[in-house]
């Protein structure tokens, strides 16, 4: 038995919605319409001042294309399934939940010090146990990209409780 | 051509930017479109020329760097070096690595060297034809673009061209700057100047590999250990003359073209030494010629893929894109005129992509055990420290926190794409190309008065219509490849 018959095997056990092919054409298909709908909210240009084509022509014009090609490539899949993905690790959710740290802490504390608790928890996340390297990677090199930041390319940060330090606010 | 770059400013930066370049080539994941898009924000205290000089030399020396991990780990360290794999482990393996390195050194030194003379000769000429494009032409040859891109680009043509047209759509958010129509802005005030081309590539290049390592974090690397490079001997010389030449032609051709050039070069560039080889049966197993005909590709390209980017402000890789908006940003724009206009700006380009060929030569061989030890330090420790630049280097260009969102944000829609077998680079190029698309066709709307037969009556147009058309039709037929 060949590969493709194997994965099509394989893939018959899933109900179709299940399958990557879908749910990546789904995604593909709902925001492209969603998209092409917003279009018809664009302001139309009077005649006179209209160069060539409405501004809204050419974006959809781009989406019909991405929508005509996505089906295309899931009508395909039926003839050759995709390679089916092994199960995404732990260690890939944990880096998701370090952005979203990331951007609620600098939202509303510190851009740096959510650079240096992103550093810290992807880090230790990742497998890194060792002190040192966790200072070294959550405070010690934030704190020498800052001063890079802002001597050389004179640079200033957002606001927050510990760029406000140094800021002297 | 040096005399540009007579200056102790000059010579530091592009020392600077080859020892850097080398560095990025040799970390697995990083390479020289991020590395690029890293140090654009810094290039900004810098005069034009060395900011151009700085990430060029980043570009050739970051293209050979891949090789001294492909050898070593058996891991490409950019993608451009994953055929190197393909012999330059085996033969490691076999205790040759300072022979597999010193092959991979000289062939992708001479596969630069060979391009940037490709270079000289041909983006003049490429910049002399320009001049009779008009709006048009201009089209259809953006167009040609990314039907290329899309057909010799790797994986799907379709889901290529997808990615490409995803791009475009990026580059109409914000103003249009013909009508000053806001679109898919959406109320938010900072969008109508557009999304930023650094974000994209930062978020598309560096935060989605950041997620990709956090998957393979269970990997473990056998580095084979290096005494030192050697110099090939004169019979691996007799043996790999031709195919280096051979390679360095095949990979000036491929840079030239608008595709991920150095993969795709060092890939045909492989198979062609295999196919011309009078040891075929070798090739896998650690065969000189195999590691000649895969590197001398993948440099040749880089000195191909300036032709159009600095002939036609057209882009032949996504370096080139990266090095394009440094050209941008710093106010040169690049086509026909700076040919005319600037032509010791040219000339210092040139040279030094000459000398960062040099001077990889150099550092690689003298520098390829203390380079490779770069590859031991963590990846639990090293990206941390990239996304702290990261998030440092996006933010910097307009003090804005929504250009650090939208890295974020297509940091995972690139891990997503790349994980259904969407290659990212055709997002960066059709983002790039995108107002040249729409701005070239709303103006050749108006030459025809809203008539789009009219394009036919341009030879030009209707032979690269011709080459786009051929471009997407034949790998469908040759591949079937979805």
């Amino acid at each position: 038995m060949n590969n493709v018959q194997k994965q099509k095997r394989a893939n018959k056990s899933l109900p179709f919605f299940f399958k990557d092919e879908f749910k990546v054409f789904f995604i593909i298909i709902s925001i492209s319409i969603i998209l092409l709908i917003s279009t018809f909210t664009f302001d139309i240009v009077p005649p006179i001042l209209n160069r060539g084509i409405q501004p809204a022509t050419f974006p959809k014009g781009l989406l019909v294309l991405i929508i005509i090609l996505i089906s295309i490539v899931y009508y395909l899949s039926f003839k050759k399934p995709w390679e089916i993905k092994k199960k995404l690790p732990k260690s890939f959710f944990l880096t998701i939940i370090g952005f979203i740290l990331f951007a609620i802490i600098s939202k509303t504390l510190d851009f740096f010090l959510a650079i240096s608790i992103l550093s810290i928890f992807v880090s230790f996340c990742w497998g890194e146990k060792r002190i040192f390297y966790l200072v070294l990677v959550s405070i010690i090199f934030p704190i020498i990209v800052f001063i890079f930041f802002e001597t050389i390319l004179g640079l200033r940060f957002p606001p927050g409780i510990i760029t406000n330090i140094y800021y002297q606010v | 051509m040096f005399a540009p770059l007579l200056s102790s400013k000059l010579m530091i930066v592009l020392i600077f930017g080859t020892l850097f370049g080398l560095i990025l080539g040799v970390l697995p994941g990083l390479g020289p479109t991020t590395g690029g898009a890293l140090i654009l924000p810094f290039t900004m205290t810098l005069d034009p020329l060395s900011a151009i000089v700085l990430l060029t030399a980043i570009y050739c020396s970051a293209t050979y760097g891949g090789a001294i991990t492909a050898v070593l780990i058996n891991t490409p360290g950019t993608p451009a070096a994953a055929a190197t794999c393909l012999d330059g482990y085996p033969l490691a393996q076999k205790g040759e690595a300072g022979r597999a390195l010193g092959m991979a050194t000289v062939s992708s030194t001479i596969g630069g060297i060979f391009s940037v003379i490709v270079l000289v000769f041909f983006a003049p000429l490429l910049a002399q034809l320009a001049y009779e494009f008009g709006q048009p032409e201009y089209f259809a040859l953006a167009i040609f673009g990314l039907t290329m891109l899309a057909s010799i680009g790797e994986g799907s043509p379709i889901k290529n061209l997808i990615a490409g047209a995803f791009g475009i759509l990026i580059s109409t958010i914000g103003k249009d700057f013909m009508t000053s129509i806001e679109r898919f802005t959406y109320g938010v005030n900072e969008l109508s100047e557009g999304i930023g081309f650094i974000p994209v590539v930062v978020g598309l290049f560096a935060i989605s590999e950041m997620l990709t390592q956090s998957t393979l974090l269970d990997q473990i690397f056998k580095r084979v250990a290096l005494k030192a490079v050697k110099l090939p001997s004169l019979t691996d010389y007799k043996k790999t003359w031709k195919t280096i030449l051979r390679s360095s032609g095949i990979g000036s051709f491929i840079g030239v073209l608008p595709a991920e050039g150095g993969t795709v070069a060092s890939l045909i560039g492989y198979s062609e030494a295999k196919r011309w080889s009078k040891n075929p049966e070798e090739f896998g197993k650690g065969s000189v010629e195999g590691i000649a005909g895969a590197e001398a590709a993948n440099n040749a390209a880089t000195g191909g893929a300036m032709v159009p980017t600095l002939a036609l402000g057209i882009p032949g890789s996504a370096t080139t894109a990266v090095i394009l908006t440094g050209l941008i940003i710093h106010g040169v724009r690049p086509g026909p005129d700076l040919f005319r206009e600037q032509p010791d700006f040219l000339y210092g380009i040139f040279g030094s992509m000459l000398i960062a060929n040099i001077l990889f030569f150099i550092f690689g061989f003298f520098g390829a055990k203390i380079f490779a030890r770069i590859t031991l330090v963590p990846n639990r420790l090293l990206w941390p420290m990239i996304f702290a630049v990261s998030v440092c280097g996006t933010y910097s260009l307009s003090q804005s926190m929504l250009d650090v969102w939208i890295m974020l944000f297509f940091g995972v829609i690139g891990f997503f794409m790349r994980r259904y077998g969407f290659s990212v680079v055709p997002v960066i190029i059709g983002l790039i190309l995108g107002e040249l698309v729409e701005g070239t066709l709303r103006q050749s709307l108006v030459i025809f008065e809203g008539n789009w037969l009219m394009f036919l009556t341009r030879p030009i147009v209707v032979i690269f219509f011709i080459l786009s058309l051929i471009a997407l039709i034949f790998p469908l037929l040759r591949k079937k490849k979805i």
